[in-house]
C-alpha cells in the first residue's frame, strides 16, 4: 500500500537555457498535495529546453498525469521545447488520458447582489405561500364536498381504517396528551399559587387553574401534540405512498384516495379529539388539584367546591367545541401535504416538517379568532 | 468446474465466506478468487445473495464467518487507520448512483478528493472536471443537483464519484439496471474502456446479459449459497438447470447472438483472460 511508497519530490536543475526537472516518489491524489504546488509554480524564465524526468516515479494515478499534462502544456505555451524521459508505458498513455479528458472546470456560480437575493427570496416566498394558501383552500373545499357524501352515504365510509386511525391518534396519544395536561395543571397552580398568595388570595388559585385548563390550555397542547404526532404521520404515511406509486395504483384501480387515505383520517380524528381534549381537562385539573393540596393546603373537596363556583358550563364547552374544529384542520393540513410530496425521499422530510408548522400556526391563529368571537359574543 | 486456485495473486481472495440474516443463510462456505485486471461479473437469482456478498466484500456487512482479503489484507482485522487507507484503493457505484441529494454533482465527486488529499481547491475543481469528462458527462452537469439528472447521468456521476480516488478496484451494483438499452450499450463501453485506461478491476454485480458477453472476462454465478465461476463458455457446460436456462434460455440466446454479431466468439474466449492480470489491456480493441 501507498505508505511504503516514498513521499513526492520535485527537484529542478538549471544549465544554461535548459532545465531538467526530475519527479521522485508517488504522484498521486492522496500523496502529491504537498509538493504539486512546487511544479504548478515553477518558473520558466530564461529556459530554452525542458526535460522532465520520470525515471524516479514510483506510483502515478490519474491526479499525477494531469499535474504533469498541465506541466507540459504550460512549457510549451512559454515556448520551451519540451521532452519526457524515463516514463514507462503505463505512465505514458496515463497522461495521454489525462490530456484527453483535460477540461477546464467551469467558473464558480456568479454571486448575486445580496440585496437583490434577499428580495427575491421573500418575493418567490410570497408567492409560494399565495399559492399554497390558494391549494389549502382548494383542498378545504373538496375535502368538504367528500365529507357531505360520506355524511349522505355512510356505508361507503371505510370502517376498518377508520377505527384503526382513532386507535393511533386517540388511543396511543392518552400517555403523552395525560401527562403533558397534568403537568400544565402543575405549572399553573404552582405559578398562580405565588403571584396570588401576595395578595393573601391563594384561593383563586383554582379559578386560575380551572378556567385556564377548560378554556386554554388543554385543548391548545392536545392540538399542538395532535398536530406533531399524527399530522407529521399523516404526511409521512400518505407521501411514503406517493414516493412508492401506491397513489397511482389506487387511482388506477378506480379507488378515490380522498375516500379511501384521506376520510379515515379527517373523521377519525374529528371524533377522537374532543375526547382527548375532555380527557386532558380531567388531567390538568387533576394537576392543578394535587399542586394546591400540596403547597396551598387546598383540600380536594375545598378545590372541587371552589371550581363549581369559579366555572361555568360554559367554559367546558368553549375548549370542547374547538376540537372537532383544529381536528380537522390539523388532518386537512395533514393529508393535504402529505399529497403534495414528489417522488423522492427527501420531499416526505420537507412535506411532514411544513405538515406540523403550517397546523400549529393555523391552531394558534384560529384560537385567537375564537377568543375574539367569545369575547364579542360576551361568553 | 474451472479451477480459481490457479490464479497466482487475486486482488480479491475470499475463502469460507458465510453469511446470515437471523436464521437465514445467504452464503456457505464461499470461495471465490477475483484476478487483478480482470472483469467479474457477479450473476444470480433474486434473493440469492449477490449484492450482499459485494457488501460484505467492502465491508458494509459482517460476514458471520469466513475470510475476505482484499490487495492481501484480512478485511476483519484492521485497524481503522488501515481500514480507511484500504478503502481508498476501491471505490463502489451503487444502484441509483447514491448521491449525495444535497450536494451539485461537481461538489459530490469532489467529497472524497477533499477527504483524502490535501489538495488545494483549484486543483480539485480541474480533477473533479476531468473524472466528469472521463464518466462521459458533459461539463454542465457539474453545477446540476441529482435530482435534475436522469437516471443514466446519475450512474456516470455516481461512476465519477467512485473513480475520484483512482481507485484499483471498481465494484458496480447493477450498472445498466433501469438504463434504456442504448444507455446499457454506453455504459458498457464506457466501464470496458476506462478498465482499460486506468487498469482497473471491476466487480459488477448484474442481470444484464448484453453487460455479461460484452465486458464481463468471467463470471461468478450464486447457487445453492455458493459460486461457480468460469468464462461463459466454461459455465455454458455446467449442467446446473439455472445456469442452463440462464445462458440458453431466450434472453440469453439473444444476447449470445448479438454479442457473437459484434464479432466476439464467445465460445473460445482466450484463455489467457481467464488469469486476468495486465494482457487485459492489450486485447482492448477485440470488443
Amino acid at each position: 500500500m501507498s505508505k511504503t511508497v516514498d513521499a513526492p519530490q520535485v527537484a529542478a536543475v538549471r544549465d544554461g537555457d535548459s532545465l531538467t526537472i526530475s519527479l521522485v516518489g508517488a504522484w498521486t491524489t492522496q500523496r502529491m498535495g504537498p509538493a504539486q504546488a512546487k511544479l504548478v509554480d515553477m518558473a520558466t524564465v530564461g529556459a530554452r529546453r525542458a526535460r522532465i524526468d520520470l525515471g524516479g516515479l514510483a506510483a502515478l494515478d490519474t491526479a499525477g498525469a494531469w499535474l504533469l499534462h498541465q506541466t507540459l502544456q504550460r512549457f510549451r505555451e512559454a515556448g520551451l521545447e519540451v521532452a519526457v524521459d524515463g516514463a514507462d508505458a503505463a505512465a505514458v498513455s496515463l497522461i495521454e488520458t489525462a490530456g484527453k479528458y483535460d477540461t477546464p472546470h467551469p467558473p464558480p456560480p456568479r454571486r448575486e447582489n445580496p440585496l437583490a437575493a434577499v428580495l427575491l427570496r421573500l418575493g418567490r416566498s410570497t408567492i409560494e405561500i399565495g399559492r399554497e394558501a390558494r391549494n389549502l383552500l382548494n383542498f378545504l373545499g373538496l375535502t368538504v364536498i367528500v365529507l357531505l357524501g360520506s355524511a349522505l352515504r355512510p356505508g361507503r365510509i371505510r370502517g376498518t381504517a377508520l377505527i384503526s386511525q382513532m386507535e393511533q391518534t386517540g388511543l396511543n396519544a392518552l400517555p403523552i396528551v395525560g401527562l403533558i395536561s397534568f403537568l400544565i395543571g402543575v405549572v399553573l397552580a404552582y405559578q398562580g399559587a405565588d403571584q396570588l398568595a401576595r395578595f393573601g388570595a391563594q384561593i383563586f388559585t383554582v379559578n386560575l387553574v380551572g378556567v385556564g385548563v377548560l378554556r386554554e390550555m388543554a385543548i391548545l397542547l392536545t392540538a399542538i401534540i395532535v398536530a406533531g404526532r399524527s399530522g407529521s404521520a399523516f404526511t409521512a404515511q400518505i407521501g411514503t405512498m406517493k414516493v412508492n406509486e401506491e397513489i397511482d395504483a389506487m387511482r388506477t384501480i378506480g379507488l378515490d384516495p380522498m375516500e379511501v387515505l384521506v376520510m379515515p383520517r379527517v373523521i377519525g380524528l374529528m371524533l377522537v379529539m374532543p375526547l382527548l381534549t375532555f380527557y386532558a381537562d380531567i388531567m390538568g385539573l387533576l394537576g392543578g388539584a394535587v399542586m394546591a393540596t400540596v403547597t396551598l393546603d387546598i383540600s380536594f373537596v375545598r378545590f372541587a367546591r371552589q371550581l363549581s363556583e369559579a366555572v361555568t358550563l360554559w367554559s367546558f364547552w368553549i375548549g370542547i367545541i374547538k376540537a372537532p374544529i383544529f381536528a380537522f384542520i390539523i388532518s386537512l393540513v395533514g393529508c393535504y401535504e402529505g399529497l403534495m410530496v414528489t417522488r423522492s425521499a427527501e420531499s416526505v422530510g420537507r412535506q411532514t416538517t411544513r405538515a406540523v408548522v403550517e397546523a400549529v400556526f393555523l391552531v394558534i391563529v384560529l384560537d385567537a379568532m375564537f377568543s375574539i368571537l367569545f369575547s364579542v359574543l360576551g361568553i | 468446474m474451472p479451477d480459481t486456485a490457479a490464479i497466482a495473486e487475486p486482488i480479491i481472495r475470499i475463502s469460507g465466506l458465510t453469511t446470515r440474516f437471523g436464521p437465514q443463510v445467504i452464503h456457505q462456505d464461499l470461495d471465490l478468487d477475483i484476478a487483478r485486471g480482470e472483469v467479474m461479473g457477479i450473476v444470480g437469482g433474486s434473493g440469492s445473495g449477490k449484492s450482499v456478498l459485494m457488501r460484505a466484500v467492502i465491508g458494509l456487512i459482517r460476514p458471520a464467518s469466513g475470510r475476505i482479503e482484499v490487495l492481501g489484507h484480512d478485511t476483519a482485522h484492521l485497524s481503522d487507520a488501515e481500514r480507511q487507507a484500504l478503502r481508498a484503493h476501491w471505490g463502489v457505484l451503487f444502484q441509483d448512483g447514491a448521491l449525495f441529494s444535497s450536494l451539485t454533482v461537481a461538489q459530490n465527486i469532489a467529497v472524497p478528493l477533499r477527504e483524502h488529499s490535501t489538495l488545494p481547491r483549484s486543483v480539485i475543481a480541474d480533477l473533479v472536471a476531468m473524472k466528469i469528462a472521463m464518466a462521459g458527462l458533459p461539463a454542465d452537469a457539474a453545477s446540476k443537483f441529482p435530482a435534475e439528472l436522469s437516471g443514466g447521468m446519475r450512474k456516470r456521476a455516481g461512476l465519477a464519484r467512485a473513480l475520484a480516488l483512482d481507485p484499483e478496484i471498481l465494484f458496480l451494483d447493477e450498472p445498466t439496471a433501469g438504463l434504456d438499452p442504448i444507455g446499457a450499450a454506453r455504459f458498457d463501453e464506457l466501464i470496458g474502456d476506462l478498465k482499460r485506461t486506468l487498469g482497473l478491476t471491476v466487480v459488477m454485480v448484474t442481470h444484464d446479459l448484453d453487460s455479461l458477453y460484452a465486458i464481463c472476462d468471467r463470471i461468478s454465478v450464486l447457487i445453492d449459497k455458493r459460486v461457480k465461476v468460469g468464462t461463459i463458455a466454461e459455465l455454458m457446460r455446467e449442467p446446473d438447470t439455472w445456469i442452463q436456462e440462464y445462458f440458453r434460455g431466450p434472453r440469453g440466446r439473444v444476447a449470445e447472438q448479438a454479442a457473437t454479431r459484434r464479432g466476439q466468439p464467445q465460445g473460445e474466449r482466450p484463455e489467457n483472460e481467464r488469469n486476468g492480470g495486465g494482457d487485459s489491456r492489450s486485447d482492448g480493441d477485440s470488443r
